[in-house]
C-alpha cells in the first residue's frame, strides 16, 4: 500500500506542480510508492488526518499541535527562510490609513487558512476587533479576498503575505497595505506520520542534502525556496506553544 | 542577574523607587513618563525556566526592552517590572501558570532607559512529557481602550 503525502490547502494551484515534481523525486530517492493527495479544503484534509490516511504532510503551523499530540507525527524539515506572515489591507479608495480606525461591525474578508486568519485577527486587536464583533467573509482564495475589497464588499482583508505579494500589479495598485506581520517564528513544516516514523532520520538527511546537486536544486526552485532546514522536536514544541499563546 | 538601574542609563526626568520582586529580589527602579509605542505586526517572545529566569528572547524583545540579548538571558523576567504594575497582577499570573493554566493580561513594562511600553501578554506553561519545564510568554499590541481601562484600574489594586 503506497504512502500518502499531502500539502496544506493554503497553497495556490501554481505551487502544486512543484509538489508533484517533488513527490516524483521523493519516490525515486526513497524507493517507496508515495501518492500525492491534494485536498481542496482544510476540512477534507482534517478528515483524512483523522482517518489516519496521511503519512507525510507539509503542515500548516495551526495543525502542528494536533498532528504531534493526537496523531503521533514528528517534524522533519522546514523551508529555509520562509516564515508565515500576514498582511492587513484595504482598498486604495478607503479612508482608513491605520488599523485602529477600523470599527466594530466592519466586514473582514479572509480565507479558511487558519494560521493567517489567526495572525490577521491579532493585528486587528488594537482596534478592539475580534471574531465576535466583525462580519467575516470567507473566500476560497486570496485573489477573491482582494476582489471583495475592490468591489467594496469588504472593508478590510487578511492575506498570507506571500499571496499578497503574488497578486498582479493591477490588483495591488488598487489596494493599500496597513500592516505586515514580522513574526519570523511561525512556519510550515514537513512532518512524518507513524507508519514512516522509523525512517525519519533517513528522510531528513535525504531532504537536507537535496540542495547539494543540480537536480535537487531545480526541484526546490519549483517549490520556491532554496533548501530545507532541519526542525527538531524542541523547535516544533516551541512553535506549538507559541500557537497556543496566540490562539486566545 | 538583575542590577539596580543607573541614572546614566535613563533618558529624561525620572522617579526612583525600590521594588520587591518575585523570588526575594529587590531592585532600585528609575522610571520616566516616556512611552515607546508597540510596533504594528510584531510579537515579543520569550521563554523562562520554572523560576522565571529568561532562557530565550526574540529580536522584538531586545528592541522594545532596550536591553541586549546577553543582558536579558539568565536575568529574571521581572527585569521588566514597572512600579505602576500592581503586585496582585503578578501574583495572579504565577498562581494561574503554576496551576498549569494559560494567563492573559495587559502589562506596563519598564525599559532599560526608564521608559515604558504596554503589551497584551499571554503566558503558558511548557509541558514536556507531562512535566512543566518552563514558560512561554508572547506579547502583542494591545488596544488603546484596554490600556486606558488598565491605567484607571491598576492604581486601585495597590
Amino acid at each position: 500500500m503506497p504512502y500518502t503525502l499531502t500539502v496544506s490547502p493554503d497553497f495556490t494551484p501554481d505551487h502544486l506542480s512543484g509538489w508533484y515534481i517533488f513527490n516524483t523525486w521523493l519516490q525515486k530517492t526513497t524507493g517507496e510508492a508515495i501518492h500525492l493527495e491534494i485536498f481542496n479544503s482544510f476540512l477534507a484534509q482534517h478528515e483524512a488526518i483523522q482517518d489516519d490516511e496521511i503519512d507525510l504532510i507539509f503542515a500548516n503551523p495551526f495543525d502542528a499541535a494536533m498532528l504531534v499530540r493526537e496523531k503521533g507525527f514528528l517534524p522533519l524539515v522546514m523551508a529555509q527562510g520562509r516564515s508565515d506572515e500576514a498582511v492587513i489591507a484595504v482598498s486604495s479608495d478607503s479612508p482608513i490609513i491605520d488599523v485602529t480606525e477600523l470599527l466594530p461591525g466592519c466586514r473582514v474578508a479572509v480565507t479558511e487558512d487558519p494560521d493567517v486568519r489567526l495572525m490577521g485577527m491579532i493585528m486587528l486587536e488594537p482596534a478592539d476587533l475580534a471574531t465576535d464583533n466583525v462580519q467575516t467573509h470567507v473566500c476560497d482564495s486570496y485573489v477573491l479576498v482582494a476582489k471583495q475589497l475592490l468591489r467594496g464588499d469588504a472593508d478590510v482583508g487578511i492575506f498570507l503575505a506571500e499571496a499578497y505579494d503574488g497578486l498582479s500589479n493591477i490588483i495591488k495598485k488598487q489596494l493599500k497595505m496597513l500592516v505586515r506581520s514580522q513574526i519570523d517564528v511561525i512556519h510550515h513544516a514537513l512532518m512524518v506520520g507513524p507508519r514512516l516514523v522509523d525512517r525519519r532520520d533517513e528522510l531528513r538527511n535525504t531532504l537536507l542534502a537535496m540542495n547539494n546537486d543540480e537536480k535537487g536544486q531545480d526541484i526546490l526552485k519549483n517549490l520556491r525556496f532554496d533548501a530545507w532546514n532541519s526542525v527538531e522536536d524542541a523547535d516544533m514544541e516551541f512553535m506549538i506553544d507559541l500557537m497556543d499563546t496566540l490562539n486566545t | 542577574m538583575i542590577y539596580d538601574m543607573k541614572p546614566e542609563q535613563v533618558i529624561g526626568d525620572y522617579k526612583e523607587v525600590r521594588l520587591d520582586l518575585f523570588g526575594g529580589i529587590s531592585r532600585v527602579c528609575l522610571y520616566t513618563e516616556i512611552e515607546t509605542p508597540y510596533p504594528d505586526g510584531k510579537l515579543i517572545v520569550s521563554t523562562t525556566d520554572n523560576s522565571g529566569v529568561i532562557t530565550h528572547v526574540n529580536k522584538s524583545f531586545v528592541e522594545m526592552s532596550g536591553y541586549t540579548e546577553d543582558e536579558l538571558l539568565n536575568a529574571p523576567h521581572s527585569i521588566l517590572r514597572h512600579p505602576d504594575m500592581p503586585p496582585a497582577a503578578f501574583k495572579d499570573l504565577w498562581d494561574t501558570i503554576s496551576a498549569g493554566k494559560k494567563w492573559q493580561g495587559y502589562v506596563k513594562n519598564l525599559r532599560k532607559d526608564g521608559g515604558y511600553y504596554w503589551v497584551k501578554a499571554t503566558v503558558i506553561p511548557n509541558v514536556r512529557n507531562g512535566v512543566v519545564v518552563g514558560y512561554t510568554s508572547v506579547r502583542r499590541k494591545p488596544s488603546r481602550s484596554k490600556v486606558e481601562a488598565c491605567i484607571k484600574l491598576y492604581p486601585t489594586l495597590f
